[in-house]
């Protein structure tokens, strides 16, 4: 029952995931083809604001993901976790800021703009070895990954739950904003980390480099869903079940509960830190905005309304409700986008507890069920006509 | 197992625990052989709650001995330690794990490392998979096991928690109000099941039901305020005026 090989269960009796595969797929053969192949001059051709534009939604994906997995599967609600996706833009950001080279508008060679601004005469030392791209992904996990592991285990151990959990990620995303804001800290104050030029030598404008980094963003995405699938998939999987379900049985079966939490939550924080770094070369810009509390909030309610606790939900609401954000805020409604997104939040928790994914789930089960009532009917005509 | 050279498999000894001033368990002693069978009554508030938190270390006794066979210090270890040494625990509210099948819940609670390392790469073996199947019988939910433990009735969920202990292969159980909320029958057949388990372990059964407690048919304890009133078979303890005063006398 539980003994099948890794491959098969991870796809297996599992139609949305393998149709989420099946529209990734066409998605990174389509775009680049339709971008890069197609002139530009054809209705067909999908100009590099759009793969842009989708690569973002994307980078939600994963951080959507992120979140779900520890507030879907182990009922720790993050209410900070756009921290972890900053963060890991911020280490990818240095490293852009670093190749810009004597190309800023002070051209010095060495700092960056805003340091020469600022007066400052050396490169601060927490900046050192971000001009090697392997340093830099390094730090992608490691910035995140850290935060993460010291955070849960002194929130774990001490046994931090619920809603006092929730507050307190807040109030460290929201320390760490106002602490990036700060010019004296050397990472751009307000305006951030931004005017980047290229990444390994290519030209970060270039339509090419473009279809590079939204295919790359497409690989990562379905990485992480697959190391999910087989997170939640796995016994340990259950055991985080179990935890958000009943955590004292959990404890008193025998598990550590706050081992599992903190493993769940340094992975998470982790996906959340590598789709910071996939955001920040292709939006070409990080500040400090992205810790504000209320983009934390937003993911939350991208996975409520995709449908908690399933995988697919949160990356399908990631694109759905960023799909409305760009069609709303743009337009006659852009005012109202706020409402229009805490309506559909409200709506959600009270009339789709499992969200949009709920919808879809009751639409085939009535489906399948009407299938197999038509398959049964003529039987039972058979019947009837025997007894006759 | 050296069953023979251990004295007592649970040792309470002068246990005290204050919650702001109120005396919760005070001075208790309670000594359990190993494979005996107990049954422990008292009345509301008599601190029998309490002093399954203290055995299973999610509360710290002010003072007071907690000895685990002969040797090992209770009081040092936490709930997940205390777990792995052999102690299961049943709650008095069921508590199953609501969104895992009947399956999942007994192979979660299988005997095993629990590491997170472990459960990620765990593979089921033939061994391991047989005997979920034995439990899932043994409580009686074989045509079961793939409901989603939220679908199941009060008694049946009290079932498959036993079963999740007796998968744990505990040396010792703790199982507090296991008859709560059962009719008649499931009642005679929880009394049945756990004497049957305490054929090779060590069971103490905390129960408010005389009927329950009648058809285990052992050695009572009965609690008052935090400490033993009375001990002895159920006939002795029920003829113990003190008893009948507390419960009757008020």
């Amino acid at each position: 029952m539980t003994r099948k090989p890794l491959i098969q269960q991870l796809l297996a009796d599992d139609k949305a995931s393998r149709w989420l595969f099946i529209v990734m797929l066409v998605l990174g053969i389509g775009v680049p083809f339709l971008n890069l192949i197609v002139p530009p001059d054809s209705f067909f051709h999908v100009p590099t604001y759009v793969v842009t534009l989708i690569g973002k939604y994307l980078c939600f994906a994963m951080l959507a993901l992120a979140l779900d997995l520890i507030w879907g599967y182990c009922g720790i609600l993050s209410l900070g976790h756009g921290a972890f996706f900053a963060l890991g833009g911020y280490a990818m950001g240095m490293y852009l800021m670093r190749q810009i080279g004597d190309r800023g508008m002070y051209g010095n060679p060495i700092l960056p703009d805003f340091m020469v601004f600022l007066n400052w005469q050396e490169l601060p030392w927490y900046w050192y070895g971000f001009d090697n791209f392997g340093f830099a992904v390094f730090m992608v996990f490691l910035a995140p990954g850290l935060l993460a592991f010291l955070f849960g285990w002194l929130a774990f151990r001490s046994r931090v739950t619920g809603v006092y959990l929730s507050i307190i990620t807040q109030a460290l995303t929201y320390a760490l904003m106002l602490a990036f804001f700060r010019n004296d800290m050397g990472f751009g104050g307000n305006n951030g980390l931004t005017d980047f030029k290229d990444i390994l030598g290519f030209d970060l404008q270039a339509d090419s480099t473009r279809i590079v980094l939204f295919v790359l963003t497409l690989i990562f995405l379905a990485l992480a869903y697959v190391l999910c699938q087989y997170i939640t998939r796995s016994k340990a999987g259950r055991v985080l079940i179990s935890i958000r379900d009943a955590e004292s049985r959990t404890r008193f079966i025998g598990y550590r509960v706050e081992h599992y939490k903190l493993f769940v939550f340094i992975v998470s924080a982790l996906i959340a830190g590598v789709a910071g770094a996939l955001y920040v070369p292709q939006i070409g810009i990080i500040n400090p905005s992205e810790f504000n509390p209320l983009n934390s909030i937003e993911i939350v309610i991208w996975v409520a309304i995709g449908g908690r606790g399933t995988l697919y939900g949160a990356v399908i609401g990631a694109v759905l409700v960023n799909y409305a954000k760009t069609t709303f805020t743009s337009g006659v409604f852009a005012e109202y986008w706020l409402f229009i997104l805490g309506a559909l939040f409200v709506i959600t928790t009270i009339y789709l507890p499992r969200g949009v994914v709920g919808i879809l789930d009751g639409y085939f089960n009535r489906k399948k069920i009407r299938e197999s009532a038509a398959v049964a009917a003529p039987q039972a005509g058979v019947a009837s006509g025997g007894k006759s | 197992m050296n069953d023979q050279k251990i004295q007592s498999i649970l040792y309470l000894n002068g246990v005290t625990k204050s919650f702001d001033g109120f005396r919760a368990i005070n001075n208790l002693s309670l000594d359990i052989r190993p494979g005996e069978l107990r049954a422990i009554i008292g009345p509301n508030g008599a601190g029998k709650s309490t002093m399954m938190d203290i055995i299973t270390g999610k509360t710290k006794p002010d003072e007071g001995e907690v000895k685990y066979r002969d040797t090992i210090d209770l009081t040092k270890y936490d709930e997940a330690d205390i777990a792995n040494m052999g102690i299961g625990r049943k709650f008095q509210k069921p508590t199953v794990i609501e969104s895992l099948s009947v399956w999942d819940n007994l192979e979660l609670a299988l005997a095993g490392n629990r590491g997170v390392f472990q459960t990620l790469f765990f593979h089921l073996s033939k061994a391991q998979y047989d005997r979920v199947d034995e439990i899932i019988e043994l409580v009686g939910l074989k045509d079961r096991r793939d409901e989603l433990a939220r679908n199941l009735s009060h008694g049946q969920k009290q079932w498959l928690e036993i079963g999740m202990l007796i998968i744990q292969d505990p040396e010792l159980l703790l199982v507090d109000e296991p008859a709560a909320g059962m009719t008649d029958y499931e009642t005679m057949e929880t009394a049945k099941l756990l004497k049957s388990i305490s054929e090779n372990h060590s069971v103490v059964v905390v129960e408010h039901d005389m009927d329950f407690i009648r058809a285990l048919d052992t050695k009572v304890t009965v609690l008052h305020e935090g400490s033993v009133l009375a001990e002895g078979s159920l006939d002795v303890v029920s003829s113990n005026p003190r008893v009948i005063e507390v419960y009757l006398g008020r």
